[in-house]
């Protein structure tokens, strides 16, 4: 099996990404468009938690931490700003640099992989019920009022250096791809490299990595960090989207939600987990409208069902089957060949 | 002739395990270019010793030191990064990749992507792993996988090996072929090895150092080991 | 005076609570190694039987200590042998899988009895006065409640013929299969008296806390972390971190608000983790329970 994406791959599917984002506001209804950079947000949380869960095999539970980092960190600089394009770049960072002092203490401390989920997740938590507090007029971080489980409003996105050249909404999602396209590329570029290879020889033997003279713990903090300040940038996009922040994007659910997307996208791919955000996004809210399937009953199922049948994810099957597939013709083929040889020599 | 100076020392190296004393007070010595194996019956300490020696354990007290440095209780990396190649006693590779990537990994630690290339290369040829250069290593057999190992082990073209069983499930062939390849390796590094096989022993030694219970019980050419009758007694548990 | 022992007495309540609902939760991890992220679920459906039950005029006394019990007894056994069993060894993918059944249970409650409460019980046995504070009557007997849970179970795996065997295949599952028990079934019976145990701690709990699908949240956030921080020994490693974080966490809050409380309590376990990445008794009490 592959583990290694090709990065050639990686640029055929980032052109296919190209045009669709051209085509899409001929294809879909304008408020599916506005809808999308929210959605596009949450995949990026989807790709963030693949590189470093897929790829670095660091399981990650409250992922949604740094999602939601990057959400409050965005909204409450660029209130303050008065512009979006500094604000991006706090939430990323802030997002990056908690992972990097978190991940300091769990690397460098050698605590167990389960227990690095568990801790995630209890930040996570721990945010929840910070945020959720902070409902008072005195909570507030220069002009940004926190605004407890009301959250915060997020300023749009602007035209850099132009505070109040607002982009519509249309411009918005062309952004968004934009920014989702370069995010996947960085990440498939990443992985390619020496950084990202040895990240990956972490996951399949740390000892072995070790003793080849790689300071893993290095390596894990930093492949945290990037994933994080990821996650940062995705939590942007989503409050932007949203046009606000609240303190769900810490809650358990979100970091579920993040978990089953990559899952059942396929936890060694990049585009897996980025597809199966759209696709289950769109289905639980068609689902939501109606009552006869409730939405958590379906993620359930799907969840389990996955676990147990189809565990690597739907990406990653399918294009086994077609290995499997091409494998087979390719030893039909060469069963023909010899046949042939020996036919022609005993003829 | 000078003699060559010393790249590994053990000073009152001792490992307890809650009573167990694994490794009591060794002092060890290895000089420049040295070959030296480390035998013993089952549970003489020459294992945790060798762990000592990686950074896998911490040693309860005492020191290590490689080439004046003084290493104890350092990471694995940190010995690995001084130029010491190591293979542990069951096998550590990565299983889901191939044997070029495995190699690639343990090269690539030291130069930049086309050296890396091109000592990979030269390692499978020098270790004849041609036919199964593109093969999955979890898929091959056990002999193969320890050639593997020492193939990473090679490739990143260390000053000190620590080799824990190397010969351990090998066919008599490919048991004679690393010994050749230690033997080779003799040239350039220095080597400790842990090992079992008597003949693979004779093959590649010159000094041997026999552990007891945790001690250094005699160190000597492998025929005076052989010869000793308190030696004979250890490993075979009768008088002669 | 009196406020010392109503503080006290409220601060070994919410040891008592995090003993409760994490005390399923540890039985099954402790024997099993299978983290049940449904656990939450379990408590829940537990509290669902007790209202179920007493809408329909059964005995609350009866629902909270027998029905509940082994209602979520036998849904445990069910998810035991369906799910459970498939999965042993993957620590992960159990994690993932029982996260999946969490759901499920949450939607399939959800859509039997909407997303709002559909009884308030209120607690029996009234208050308790101490000088000039009054505490619940109901939140004393939980404490004994659970003082007894935790003996019962420490005289079973001590003297009784399946405690023992739980034992011996908890500590060498492959030996024990040597000797002739059969650790499947051993594992179908854990998992199921954990399920119970689970059940009966949410039914106690309706009284207080009421009933809402999604109630299994709170408490698996706070089981999960109690249990692994306690570490691998079931009534070691729950009792000391409950009493760790419990303690903590109820002094906290008396000082500084419930917020904090909380928040301190999830930092000590941060702390404890890193300190002793095994849980408590992955590294103090090493042969204990």
């Amino acid at each position: 099996m592959r583990l290694y994406g090709t990065f050639n791959g990686t640029l055929v599917v980032a052109g296919l990404a190209i045009i669709f984002t051209l085509l899409a506001p001929s294809i879909f209804q304008f408020f599916t468009i506005i809808t999308l950079t929210q959605v596009i947000g949450l995949s990026i949380l989807a790709l963030s938690l693949a590189l470093v869960w897929g790829f670095g095999g660091i399981l990650c539970f409250g992922q949604s931490a740094f999602f939601g980092i990057g959400a409050y960190a965005y909204s409450v600089a660029a209130l303050n700003i008065g512009g979006s394009t500094g604000a991006v770049f706090i939430a990323i960072l802030a997002a990056a640099i908690f992972a990097a002092i978190l991940g300091y203490f769990v690397f460098y401390g050698k605590v167990s992989d389960v227990y690095l989920a568990v801790i995630t997740l209890t930040v996570s938590l721990i945010l929840y019920s910070l945020m959720r507090r902070t409902s008072g007029p005195e909570y507030k971080i220069g002009k940004a009022l926190l605004g407890g489980f009301n959250g915060t409003g997020s300023p749009p996105l602007n035209v850099p250096g132009d505070g109040s050249a607002m982009l519509f909404p249309m411009q918005t999602f062309y952004v968004s791809m934009a920014i989702l396209i370069i995010a996947y590329v960085f990440t498939g570029w990443l992985v390619t490299t020496k950084f990202g290879r040895v990240c990956v020889s972490i996951r399949e033997n740390e000892v072995r990595t070790e003793l080849l003279g790689y300071d893993t713990r290095l390596y894990k903090l930093g492949l945290f960090s990037i994933s994080a300040g990821i996650a940062g940038l995705g939590g942007v996009l989503f409050c932007v989207g949203v046009t606000r922040v609240t303190p769900d994007v810490f809650s358990l659910g979100q970091s579920a939600l993040a978990i089953i997307w990559v899952i059942v996208g396929g936890r060694m791919t990049l585009i897996g987990p980025i597809l199966a955000t759209f696709v289950l996004y769109f289905l639980t809210s068609s689902l939501g409208s109606q009552q006869i399937f409730n939405a958590n009953l379906v993620l359930g199922i799907i969840l389990v069902v996955f676990v147990l049948i189809v565990p690597n994810g739907v990406v990653p099957t399918i294009m086994s089957w077609f290995e499997r597939r091409r494998t087979k013709r390719y030893e039909r083929q060469k069963e023909r060949r010899m046949k042939l040889r020996k036919h022609r020599a005993t003829g | 002739m000078a003699r060559r100076e010393v790249v590994v020392e053990t000073r009152n190296l001792s490992m307890h395990f809650g009573g167990v004393r694994a490794v009591d007070n060794v002092d060890f010595e290895l000089r420049e270019k040295e070959l030296r194996c480390l035998i013993g019956p089952n549970g003489a300490g020459k294992s945790t010793f060798f762990k000592c020696l990686t950074g896998q354990l911490s040693p309860t007290s005492g020191d290590v030191v490689i080439r004046d440095i003084i290493m104890t209780g350092r990471e694995p990396h940190a010995i690995a990064s001084l130029g010491v190649g190591i293979k542990t006693q069951v096998p550590n590779l990565f299983d889901e990749l191939s044997t070029v990537e495995n190699l690639w990994l343990s090269a690539r630690r030291w130069h930049g992507d086309r050296r890396a290339n091109t000592l990979v290369k030269e390692t499978i040829d020098r270790l004849e792993l041609g036919e199964i250069r593109s093969s999955i290593v979890g898929s091959l057999a056990h002999g193969q996988r320890q050639m593997v190992e020492l193939g990473m082990v090679v490739a990143a073209e260390p000053w000190l090996v620590l080799l824990d069983e190397p010969a351990a499930g090998m066919t008599d062939e490919e048991t004679f072929k690393t010994a050749e390849l230690v033997r080779e390796i003799n040239k350039t590094s220095a080597l400790i090895v842990v090992e079992h096989d008597m003949n693979f022993i004779r093959a590649i030694s010159d000094i041997v150092t026999l552990f007891h219970q945790g001690s250094i019980f005699m160190e000597d050419k492998m025929d005076v080991i052989s010869a000793d009758p308190r030696a004979r007694e250890i490993y075979l548990g009768h008088k002669t | 005076m009196d406020l010392f022992f109503s503080l006290a007495l409220q601060i070994l309540y919410g040891i008592a609570n995090l003993a409760l609902i994490s005390l399923g939760l540890a039985i099954v991890f402790g024997m099993m190694r299978v983290i049940n992220l449904a656990h939450g679920e379990f408590l829940m459906l537990g509290g669902y039987t007790v209202v179920v039950a007493t809408n329909n005029g059964v005995n609350l006394w009866f629902a909270m200590l027998i029905l509940a019990p082994l209602v979520v007894g036998l849904i445990g056994l069910i998810v035991e042998r369906c799910l459970i069993q498939w999965l042993y060894g993957r620590m992960i993918d159990t994690l993932l899988a029982t996260w999946g059944l969490s759901l499920l249970f949450i939607g399939i409650i959800t859509s039997i009895f909407g997303a709002s409460t559909s009884t308030v019980i209120s607690p029996p046995l009234g208050t308790v006065t101490i000088g000039e504070y009054t505490s619940s009557g109901y939140e004393l007997f939980l404490i004994f409640v659970v003082i007894v849970l935790l003996i019962l179970v420490y005289l079973t795996l001590k003297f009784t013929s399946l405690g023992l065997v739980a034992r011996a295949t908890m500590q060498n599952s492959d030996m024990s299969a040597c000797l002739g028990i059969s650790t499947s079934k051993i594992y179908m019976v854990t998992f199921s008296l954990g399920a119970a145990v689970s059940g009966l701690a949410g039914g106690l709990l309706a009284p207080i806390t009421g009933v809402l699908p999604n109630i299994g949240v709170i408490y698996i956030a706070k089981a999960f972390i109690t249990v692994i921080s306690g570490g691998s020994a079931i009534l070691a490693g729950t009792t000391s971190a409950s009493v760790l974080l419990g303690g903590v966490n109820g002094i906290m809050s008396y000082i500084t608000g419930p917020t904090f409380g909380e928040v301190a309590l999830l930092f000590t376990a941060i702390i404890l983790l890193r300190l002793m990445p095994t849980g408590i008794t992955g590294r103090f009490f090493r042969k204990s329970q």
